[in-house]
């Protein structure tokens, strides 16, 4: 008995020395590690020093690079960015130890860690995050460590947090999903000329059926989907498109349940914004048992797993926005805070067209590719779609964007809040203010020019949400 | 498998028998025999399957806890947490009632001290935050696991079915909510990000300090209840048998409640310290899958505490050291990593089993091999 109340003391001791001599050792390994005494942890002095300029540690040859990524290798939407990490990294002369990945970092208080366990243990004074939900806590970490350049892809408060160390970058992945539902547009076209959909391919309204598998109901889906759409009715205008969402980033069996679901509703066409092969998949194997559907992916070339029901994938070309992050700091200058590019500089693509596409589907592609790098085609273009009464109202309910329309129901003004907030405590609290702005400006909704992540949330009528 | 006849018992080939004199240098002997091997075999699958030099791979691994304090410092966070549930699981394991819904208890905890900082951060001060935080998630704790002991005290239910459905209920519920608080967003981000009302203050430059003291605390306090409390001997001699315990004069149905009761508010416990010192926010996730975990921490531990720390230190070890060796290399993702911890695991509940049995081979066979018995 007494063996154990000493051996329970002697645990308890250890535990304390090592809590005591953690404590006491902190500040000299940041120090070690190269940088400023000023990045230890305290957020009262963070505070003070937010305006120190961020880049100048970043400078040359010491620029090490961490990258936090929501998955691996094999997830489509992380491969897409590790290989325009790779891309990058060659093209800008970086060593790979130059560039460390953290994979697998959940939208918690994992991504804060992992931050921290790179500046820290890895020396990186530049970190990059690519998923959404990792903004909040790399907020956090901008906070503690003024003297690291954070990127948080797809976020959307970087500019309004005052905080000089802290950018946000996306593509305008909206215009390839554009393009992607041209691709489709031309399939349906083909597929109804020729007589080969069935009663059930129509609604009752007479318009062809289309799915699409989201991820979560907010701005990037929105205007992700409504871009898709727009692409595709730009070719086919009688479709109507059904919306679900599988509140997941990535759940394979999610969406292709999902997919399953609309192809048995008779969906002709299965879009998605989810980054697993799911819908694709789910997509081929009713293709291989006769069902007349065919899938746009996501991110990567999805032929490997549906190679007669891919038709192609919108997709980002991350290398471009890697290359100009890279140069920027070796060179020691400032990154946009706010960086996002689409056809006009390569920065998004659709992938290889599938052997089951639409004749003449190139030369459709090729010329609306040209229209949105010279400007005369305009996605969101206001004169192409109509909002009724009952989806102004769904929009302003569901984001707070107050759209007004004119009698045919195009919209004529659409008033945007920038500012972020917290919605965690059941009415929106104001965390960083922003402007509220105009969008619709010569008769285009501007996505993208206000901040690099998307706003676009307008709920326009052919397309219904089902959740 | 083997043929016995009535008239001729045949003993079998091998047969297990409990040592009864192991030293201390034989079981620790045993234990690095295991994790040697362990490493050989690994050494095999790494180089078989991706060709990477596996001693590069190791190290990578070590790095998971050992390359930094803020590593290290983590490490010993989410060992707190587990040792933590494995406390709470301990007196009712004792008892041998399966309690396999830490799970769901701990979300419970977490939930509702989210709920408290959600609609009374900011409005109170923060100590009586904390105070009513700690209280309500040990009672959300405690009820989530009093409605399955309550059953089987009274009406002799599965235990082990019905708190394991509780975690799923407890999961459901805990998604409801949070899909309800993140709007429109894809995820919850953190609780009172601007006020920081709820969340634990920095002791030593970490949060999570407090949560680790708190565990702290705890561990002595469930060491002395199991083994120098009336409590704790009532424990042990419901576990042996429930007769003997009626017998002796033992209330059988209020044990088994009282004992649920503690056992879940401890889970509510660990909720509470994740919610305030670690996550600061609360998900589905929230628990992380360690009120399973627990479970093993806790049986392989025999139920004794400083075991329990070195169980629940080994297993967050792997996981870091996996997650490191996931990040460090493209050919080995996730799904390879676990490979690798499960074979280490693997070998060292295996050494555990020759530490407390031996096997011993038919006599004619032994006679003829000349005695080997492991």
């Amino acid at each position: 008995m007494k063996k154990k109340v000493l051996s329970i003391v002697l645990a308890a001791a250890t535990a304390c020395s090592m809590l005591a001599g953690c404590g006491s050792t902190e500040t000299g390994d940041t120090a070690a590690a190269g940088t400023s005494a000023a990045a230890a942890t305290s957020e009262a002095t963070a505070t003070a020093d937010s305006a120190a300029d961020a880049s100048a540690s970043a400078a040359a040859s010491d620029l090490k690079v961490g990258v936090i990524l929501i998955g691996d290798e094999a997830v489509g939407y992380d491969k897409a960015h590790i290989d325009g990490i790779e891309t990058a990294k060659t093209a800008c002369g970086l060593s790979d130890d130059q560039v460390i990945y953290k994979k697998n970092v959940p939208e918690s208080v994992d991504c804060y860690d992992a931050a921290v366990e790179l500046i820290e243990s890895q020396g990186c004074n530049v970190v990059v995050s690519d998923s959404y939900g990792h903004e909040s806590f790399i907020d956090q970490a901008a906070d503690e460590y003024p003297d690291v350049q954070f990127v948080s892809m797809t976020g959307d408060f970087a500019a309004i947090s005052g905080k000089t160390n802290f950018a946000n970058a996306f593509d305008n992945v909206y215009e390839s999903r554009y393009v992607s539902g041209i691709v489709a547009g031309a399939k349906i076209k083909e597929l109804a000329d020729a007589g080969k959909l069935t009663d059930s391919n129509y609604d009752e309204d007479g318009k062809v059926k289309v799915g699409y598998v989201g991820a979560f109901n907010y701005a990037e889906v929105v205007s992700g989907y409504t871009a898709f759409y727009l692409g595709l009715t730009s070719v086919y205008p009688d479709a109507h498109m059904y919306v679900d969402y599988t509140n997941s980033w990535f759940d394979v069996d999610a969406e292709a349940a999902m997919a399953e679901k609309f192809i048995s509703d008779g969906c002709v066409i299965v879009g998605q914004h989810a980054d697993s092969t799911g819908a694709p998949s789910a997509c081929q194997a009713a293709y291989d048992k006769g069902t007349t559907v065919f899938s746009i992916g996501y991110n990567v070339d999805m032929l490997d797993v549906a190679p007669d029901a891919a038709l192609t994938s919108a997709s980002n070309n991350w290398a471009i926005y890697y290359e100009y992050l890279f140069n920027t700091l070796l060179a020691g200058d400032k990154i946009d805070q706010d960086w996002s590019k689409g056809y006009n500089e390569d920065a998004v693509k659709i992938t290889d067209l599938g052997p089951n596409c639409a004749e003449g589907t190139q030369d459709l592609v090729d010329t609306a590719i040209s229209g949105l790098k010279d400007g005369s085609l305009q996605v969101f273009d206001t004169s192409k779609f109509t909002v009724s009464a009952d989806n102004v109202a769904t929009t302003l309910s569901k984001s707070g964007a107050a759209v007004t329309t004119d009698d045919a129901g195009h919209v004529t003004s659409c008033k945007i809040d920038m500012s972020f907030y917290d919605y965690s405590t059941g009415t929106p609290t104001l965390v960083y203010q922003g402007d509220t702005d105009e969008a619709i400006v010569d008769g285009a909704f501007e996505e993208s020019t206000f901040r690099s992540a998307p706003y676009f949330t307008i709920r326009i009528d052919g397309i219904t949400e089902l959740n | 498998m083997s043929n016995s006849t009535r008239t001729q018992v045949r003993e079998p080939f091998m047969h297990i028998t409990k040592r009864t004199d192991v030293k201390l240098w034989q079981s620790w002997g045993a234990r690095i025999i295991a994790i040697i091997l362990a490493l050989v075999v690994n050494g095999f699958f790494i180089d078989s399957v991706t060709g990477l030099n596996p001693v590069d791979v190791y190290k990578i691994m070590w790095t998971g806890t050992f390359e930094s304090t803020y590593n290290f410092m983590t490490t010993l966070r989410d060992v707190a947490m587990l040792l933590c549930i494995s406390l709470a699981l301990a007196p009712a394991f004792k008892m041998r009632f399966w309690n396999i819904g830490a799970e769901g208890q701990v979300l419970m905890g977490a939930l509702l001290s989210a709920v408290v900082m959600i609609y009374l951060g900011g409005k109170i001060p923060s100590s009586s935050l904390f105070i009513i935080m700690f209280i309500v998630s040990c009672a959300a704790g405690a009820l989530w696991a009093a409605i399955p002991a309550y059953f089987r005290a009274k009406w002799k239910t599965n235990e082990t079915l019905f708190t394991l459905m509780m975690n799923y209920v407890a999961i459901d519920i805990v998604d409801v909510c949070t899909n309800t608080w993140r709007g429109s967003k894809s995820s919850m981000g953190q609780i009172n990000a601007h006020t920081k009302a709820g969340w634990f203050p920095k002791v030593l430059g970490y949060r999570f300090t407090i949560s680790i003291l708190i565990v702290l605390a705890l561990a002595i306090i469930i060491e002395l209840y199991l083994n120098h409390s009336k409590h704790g001997y009532e424990l042990s001699v419901l576990g042996e048998s429930e007769d003997t315990a009626r017998y002796a004069g033992i209330n059988v149905q209020k044990v088994i409640v009282r004992t649920m009761l503690m056992s879940g508010a401890i889970c509510g416990i660990a909720g509470f310290i994740t919610v305030a010192g670690t996550d600061m926010t609360v998900s589905s996730a929230t628990a992380r899958g360690f009120g399973f975990t627990a479970i093993i921490v806790t049986w392989l531990a025999g139920l004794k505490t400083p075991y329990m720390f070195g169980m629940s230190f080994l297993l967050i070890f792997l996981e870091k050291g996996a997650s490191q060796i996931s990040s460090a290399y493209s050919s080995l993702n996730d799904y390879s990593t676990q490979v690798i911890t499960g074979i280490i695991l693997f070998f060292i509940l295996g050494s555990e089993f020759f530490v407390k049995y031996k096997l011993v081979r038919r006599k004619k066979e032994t006679a003829k091999k000349g005695g080997d018995s492991k």
